[in-house]
């Protein structure tokens, strides 16, 4: 998928070039750009060693397992087909803590892992269930209890108060995701109980 | 607001590191331990973005990103999202590393604090790559039939978009 999008940037960009004639500022900007792309990590380096090594800390401590214990009774609530079935329940609410707490690495492990256990009591085969749609759903709106890659580049760029959007961004993402929410159930007519 | 805002990160801070010292954990060679990781992440990511961040600069370059935001112009104005922000829009659902190469291109072009970086700013906080997800976590265990998912995902990113041009107008205008 990415493939196909980075080919169709590239060419759409010299179709554009023949179009507006610019040629020049193409060339410039083919040359400028691998050093802006290195510029961008090293801007992004200190917060994500930062950023890895207090969530370690917090792994380690249990304290993501305390976060996700926490917030289960939430979760049952949007799973509640599945509210009893700890087996499943378990790696759902981890995966969901991982999300909020930014963790894109051990969220995507424990997200498969949940997809496999709710297969395994799903009587469709190759079809998607209700619960792995809104599973699913819940993890393209995820809320993030601190953007820190937003809030490095913001400050990179002199912002006054990188931190403002922060707030914004949680309301932002809490009515995202109910919307998200809404339309899988609106959608479910078909029923997969069979 | 703002006040809350800043305490946040702080708070994060303090919370994790004093968690770990009371669970007796060696919070520094733990931390250490784990800001490697972050290394590793770097030189995962490093390559990607430099692919993503050349084809974002050859579009802003020849003038290809000024021709789609055009044609899709209306459809924003219709929305109230600002305009700047639809290269972003277009990008979030389908790559991660190239929301980061254009919402950096957005902030350059646009600063940080004006209405077009804030907007930019909230939705690269608040969304996740609908279709990488999708393809990832359905590809694992062999389903095929996504029914209703993409569609419910991506009018939630609509939703998105318009949520948070408004809120962005309402706090900061």
């Amino acid at each position: 998928m990415i493939s196909y999008v980075w080919l169709s940037l590239i060419v759409f960009s010299f179709i554009a070039a023949i179009i507006n004639g610019t040629f020049y500022e193409l060339s410039a900007s083919i040359i400028s750009s691998g050093t802006d792309a290195v510029q961008l990590c090293i801007k992004l380096l200190g917060m994500l060693c930062l950023w890895s090594g207090l969530m370690n800390i917090a792994e380690k401590s249990g304290l993501t397992n305390l976060i996700s214990k926490l917030f289960s009774p939430l979760f049952s609530l949007l799973f509640p087909r599945l509210k009893n079935n700890k087996h499943i329940m378990g790696p759902v609410s981890m995966n969901i803590t991982a999300n909020l707490l930014g963790l894109g690495n051990a969220a995507t492990p424990l997200g498969i892992e949940a997809m496999k256990r709710m297969k395994e009591v799903s009587p469709l085969d190759r079809t998607a269930s209700n619960e792995m749609i809104r599973f699913v759903v819940l993890n393209t709106a995820a809320i993030h209890i601190f953007p820190t890659t937003v809030a490095v580049l913001r400050q990179s760029y002199g912002s006054a108060n990188p931190f403002d959007i922060v707030i914004p961004a949680w309301i932002s993402s809490m009515v995202t995701l109910s919307c998200g929410l809404l339309m899988t159930r609106l959608l479910e007519r078909e029923r997969w109980k069979r | 607001m703002e006040k809350i805002s800043n305490l946040i990160l702080p708070v994060i801070v303090v919370v994790i590191v004093v968690f770990g010292a009371v669970k007796k954990i060696n919070v520094f060679d733990c931390f250490i331990e784990g800001a490697k990781k972050g290394l590793v992440t770097f030189t995962n990511i490093l390559p990607v973005l430099t692919a993503l961040i050349v084809a974002v600069g050859m579009m802003r370059g020849s003038g290809g990103l000024d021709l789609i935001t055009k044609i899709f112009s209306p459809i924003a104005k219709l929305l109230g999202i600002p305009i700047q922000v639809l290269p972003l829009c277009i990008i979030s659902p389908i790559s991660g590393s190239g929301s980061i190469a254009v919402f950096e291109d957005i902030l350059r072009n646009y600063g940080p604090d004006s209405i077009a970086g804030r907007v930019a700013s909230v939705i690269a906080g608040s969304s996740e790559t609908t279709l990488y997800t999708t393809t990832v976590y359905y590809g694992s265990v062999g389903i095929t039939r996504t029914r209703h998912t993409i569609p419910s995902a991506l009018i939630a990113d609509l939703v998105n978009f318009v949520i948070s041009s408004l809120i962005v107008k309402i706090t900061f205008a």
